[in-house]
Parts: structure tokens; C-alpha cells; sequence
């Protein structure tokens, strides 16, 4: 079995296809589409990497992000943001709060795959 | 001379015309000098700027030269030569040497159609620039524009990933590959239904809306770029307010020059009333405290809080960074001046808890607040609503509110308990605010 990544984006479309690319690349891929539930999620989970969508239902991925990184069993798993293309202020914020790397949407598969490598590899920060 | 009927002019360019017209010209210097009877270098120093020429000189070189005399001793505008000056302070952090600004006038006298083409692109830059950050604004601050970007930007998220796995994968299961033909389907189709809708919020009913928010962005910039200080009205009263209009290039639409005129007057009216002369040497003495001013303004709080948010930065006496939001008895904001950390919505409305908006419930009373940001920044807040104008005996009167806005330094603590707020619902994390009244896009 491949390492765990779950990802947590209530657009469908957009995690069925994040979801295919990453299972072809090996990974064991979970997903949840509500922000008020994601850190019920991520502990039951007990993902390698989360890949996290900062505009959810229930809860923005800033507030989840902020909580993981008070929480020491998940201060240091490795969080890959996702953001929308023109909003620097998300994207600043996600930095700051602990963020390991963001893209921004619209990304294409290749930079998601080498991005989230990067990222479970170590926690390299890397950016689009 | 004809050149000098323009305003401030240059003459020290006349050397560097003599030059230009006798290259031109195929002569030599010394054939010219020898013609109208100076040694060659002396002219050389002539067209190197270096000696100042007149009279029968002058005549003398022009018709050697078979020009006017005018032609040669024509100066630089000086708001051309700053224009030029300000498209090299702002192009001159990119690659390649420096723009030579000592040679502004050199570069002036030989190439004049370029030097105005430089300065009118500065103009048009200046214009471009500041439009780009009434809409980065808008962005930021319009929760419908925010939603609406964010739906289009999802949708062509999903389409770029859908559309890259049908084109690279050719051996894809057809179960897998017809899921994701109706995946793109679907999202063709709520793509085509937000970009509608996105046209909709610029070109609907709220189009008129939108024409005067570009104006206000327009005259808003104008303030920007002054500083909120403008010295010619300062000293000339209302009668500077046309030339200040005249040259600004941020005021595109007649609609922002009659927004910004509106606001100049108010202004001019201001300094008027409160002259900087005896304003800012109070306001020093009082470490700019709105309380004790009010007895100079005769009780006029308003006037005081706008005062202190025109004053000028950058001169002898420090002067705090101020910022000022005033609005209408409905809460629109309708002039706002900026400050750091303090998020001043142009489009939709601020923070509830704000002052400004607790002043238009007590009007005629002063409030002073301590602010409390999100972020942990600390914020003076004064704030009163006074009537702006209509009234009379049984008349309504239209009130409007001011707030004056200063930053508290870290180190220091100021009397009396902090009121949480913050930049507006749309941005606010206070996910408990009692006031909250929509979600925010990060709670």
C-alpha cells in the first residue's frame, strides 16, 4: 500500500480527478468535502500528507490549518494548501499559519504530483 | 521668448539645441564659430551648456544656424521634466544601468518627441496603476466578486485536471473515461452559468453602481497619491482646486472629477476654517489629540478629525499616520483614507462594532474607542456624526459620521478596555462575533 493522502475539497469533479492522478502515482488517496468534520477526519485518517482546500463548507482550511498546527499529534503533517489564483491574502495566510506548500488553483496534474512529492518528502516548500 | 510662456522652463537646454541644429547641419564647430566671430571653444562651451547665451549672440548663431532664435532657446516644461523624472524613479529598479537622471534636459533638447512620449506613457501608467488597485480592491473587499471568482476558478480547476487525464492517459478504462466526460459536461455547463453571472454583477442592474465606484476609486487615488495633503489649496483656498484637478491623471471619467471637486471643496472649506499655519503647530503641541483641539475648531469635531487626517507627512513636524472613514446616515462609506493594518472596505460595509457606525445613533456626541484587530493590533478611534448639510426648521438633516483612525504602538497601553473588531464580515476570523451578520470567507 502507498502512503496516505487525504484531501480534503468539497468540489467533486475536482477530487476525482486529484484522486485518480494520485492513485496512478501510487498513493492511497481518502477524501472529505466538509470543513466543520475534517479534523474528526484527519484523526480518524491518520494521513502521511493532507492536501487542503482553504474555501470548504463548514469551516475554512486557514481555521483547520491553524488548529492542526496547536495540536501536537498533527503539528507536523505535512499540509499542502490549496488556494485560488489572485487571492495573495490566502496564500500569505496559509504560509504564516504553517502551511508546507500551496497551489494555486487552476494547477495542472503534473505540478499537484511533483508539489505533493516534494512535500511528503520532507516538507520542502514548494509553490505555484 | 515663446518657449517661456508655459510655466517654469529651463534655458540651460539652448547649448544642446545650438549643437543638435549645427550637426544637423553638417558644420563643424569650428566653421560656425568662426562665422559669427567666437573662438571654437567657447562654443564648445555654449553647447555644452556650460556658458549662457543672449542677444546678439544669440541672434547671431541662429541665423548661422537659419533658425528663430526661439527655436534654440525653448526650454523643458518642468511637469514634462519631473514625469521624466518619475518614469525613472519607477523603471529604475529593473535590469540595466540606471536612467542617467542628470542628463534629463540633454536627452530633452536632442530627442523632444520621445522625451514626451516617455512622459505621456508615465501618465498613462500612473492612470493603469492606479485602476489595477481599485480592482485588486474590489476583489478583496466584494464579497459577490469573491464568490463569483472563486466559483469560476474551481470550475476551470476541475476542467484542466479532467481534460489532462483524457489527453495523457490513452489506455483510460472507458467506465473511467466516461465518468470524466460527464464530469467535464458538468462543469462546462456551471462554468458557462458563473461567467454569466460574473458579467451580470458588472453589466446588470448594479451597472450604475459600478460606473461610480470607478470614479470614486479615481478621485480616492488622486488623495492617495497626494497624501491626503495638498499644499496648493492649503495656501490658495478653494481657487487651486481646478489646476489640482487639471493635473491629475488618475481622474479618467468626468464623474471622478465631480466626486474629487466635491471632496476638494470640503477640504478647501476645512483649511479654511482651520489654517495649517495655526492647525499644526496645535496638533503638535498636543500630541494630536482630537479632545484638545476641538476648542479651536469651536466645538466642531468633525472638522478636527478631518484636519488631522490632511496633514502633511514628511515635514518637520512628525506627523502620526491617520486614518479617516466617513459615511452616510445609511453606513455607505463615501471617503475613506487608509492605514496600515486597518482594512477599510470601499465596496460593501465594514465592521458593525466599528465607532463610526455607534456615532450615527448618538449624533453630536464624540466617542473616543481603544480597537482591538484580529491580529492583535491596537487602534485609537474617534468618532462622531454631525449633520452635513440640509436641516433647517422642520427640515431633515443629512448626517453623516467620522472616524479618525491612529495605531497604537505595541509597547504602549492605553486606558480603558478594547473593543473587539475587524475589517468587515467578509474578512473577519471572529467566528463568535455577535455581530457577525454572513459568513466570512475564512471562518
Amino acid at each position: 500500500m502507498g502512503r496516505r493522502v487525504l484531501l480534503v475539497e468539497d468540489e467533486v469533479n475536482i477530487f476525482e480527478a486529484i484522486s485518480f492522478i494520485l492513485s496512478r502515482e501510487g498513493w492511497d488517496v481518502s477524501g472529505h468535502g466538509n470543513g466543520a468534520t475534517a479534523l474528526a477526519e484527519v484523526a480518524r485518517a491518520q494521513p502521511d500528507v493532507l492536501v487542503l482546500d482553504v474555501m470548504l463548507p463548514g469551516r475554512s482550511g486557514l481555521d483547520i490549518l491553524r488548529d492542526l498546527r496547536a495540536q501536537p499529534e498533527t503539528a507536523a503533517l505535512p499540509v499542502l494548501m490549496l488556494t485560488a489564483k489572485g487571492q495573495s491574502k490566502d496564500r500569505d495566510l496559509a504560509l504564516a499559519l504553517g502551511a508546507n506548500a500551496y497551489l494555486t488553483k487552476p494547477f495542472s496534474n503534473a505540478e499537484m504530483v511533483e508539489t505533493l512529492r516534494a512535500v511528503a518528502g520532507g516538507g520542502q516548500q514548494a509553490t505555484s | 521668448m515663446a518657449g517661456q510662456k508655459g510655466g517654469a522652463q529651463r534655458p540651460s537646454l539652448t547649448g544642446t539645441r545650438i549643437r543638435q541644429r549645427r550637426m544637423a547641419l553638417g558644420l563643424r564647430q569650428s566653421a560656425l564659430a568662426g562665422a559669427i566671430g567666437i573662438s571654437a571653444s567657447y562654443l564648445n562651451l555654449i553647447e555644452h551648456n556650460k556658458r549662457r547665451i543672449g542677444g546678439k549672440l544669440l541672434l547671431d548663431l541662429a541665423r548661422a544656424l537659419k533658425v528663430t532664435p526661439a527655436r534654440l532657446t525653448e526650454g523643458l516644461d518642468a511637469t514634462l521634466s519631473d514625469m521624466v523624472q518619475a518614469a525613472a524613479r519607477e523603471s529604475g529598479r529593473g535590469f540595466g544601468p540606471p536612467p542617467e537622471l542628470t542628463r534629463i534636459d540633454e536627452l530633452a533638447g536632442r530627442f523632444p518627441g520621445w522625451t514626451g512620449l516617455i512622459a505621456e506613457q508615465q501618465k498613462r501608467i500612473a492612470g493603469l496603476e492606479a485602476a489595477v488597485e481599485g480592482l485588486q480592491d474590489r476583489l478583496g473587499h466584494d464579497p459577490v466578486l469573491a464568490e463569483s471568482m472563486h466559483e469560476v476558478l474551481s470550475t476551470v480547476a476541475a476542467i484542466r485536471s479532467t481534460s489532462d487525464i483524457l489527453v495523457r492517459e490513452p489506455d483510460l478504462d472507458p467506465n473511467w473515461r466516461g465518468r470524466f466526460h460527464r464530469n467535464l459536461h458538468e462543469e462546462a455547463e456551471r462554468l458557462s452559468a458563473s461567467a454569466t453571472a460574473l458579467l451580470a454583477h458588472f453589466e446588470g442592474q448594479g451597472a450604475r453602481a459600478e460606473a461610480l465606484s470607478m470614479a470614486q476609486e479615481q478621485a480616492e487615488a488622486l488623495f492617495e497619491r497626494m497624501g491626503h495633503h495638498f499644499p496648493e489649496i492649503e495656501d490658495g483656498g478653494a481657487a487651486a482646486i481646478e489646476p489640482v484637478l487639471e493635473a491629475a491623471p488618475e481622474l479618467r471619467e468626468a464623474a471622478a472629477r465631480r466626486l474629487a471637486r466635491r471632496d476638494l471643496d470640503r477640504y478647501a472649506g476645512d483649511a479654511a476654517r482651520l489654517p495649517l499655519g495655526d492647525f499644526l503647530p496645535a496638533a503638535a503641541a498636543a500630541d494630536f489629540d482630537p479632545q484638545a483641539l476641538l476648542g479651536m475648531a469651536g466645538g466642531d469635531a468633525a472638522l478636527v478629525l478631518r484636519r488631522l487626517a490632511a496633514l502633511p507627512q514628511g515635514g518637520e513636524v512628525a506627523v502620526p499616520n491617520f486614518g479617516l472613514a466617513i459615511c452616510d446616515a445609511s453606513g455607505a462609506l463615501v471617503f475613506r483614507r487608509r492605514i496600515g493594518a486597518f482594512s477599510i472596505p470601499r465596496y460593501g460595509a465594514g465592521c458593525p462594532l466599528w465607532p463610526l457606525y455607534g456615532a450615527l445613533a448618538r449624533p453630536m456626541v464624540p466617542d473616543r474607542k481603544l480597537l482591538d484587530l484580529p491580529d492583535g493590533r491596537r487602534f485609537i478611534a474617534w468618532a462622531v456624526s454631525q449633520p452635513a448639510g440640509g436641516g433647517g426648521f422642520g427640515g431633515a438633516p443629512v448626517l453623516e459620521a467620522v472616524m479618525l483612525l491612529r495605531a497604537l504602538p505595541e509597547q504602549e497601553d492605553a486606558q480603558g478596555e478594547a473593543v473587539p473588531v475587524g475589517p468587515g464580515c467578509a474578512l473577519c476570523p471572529r467566528e463568535d462575533c455577535p455581530a457577525r451578520r454572513e459568513e466570512g470567507r475564512f471562518g
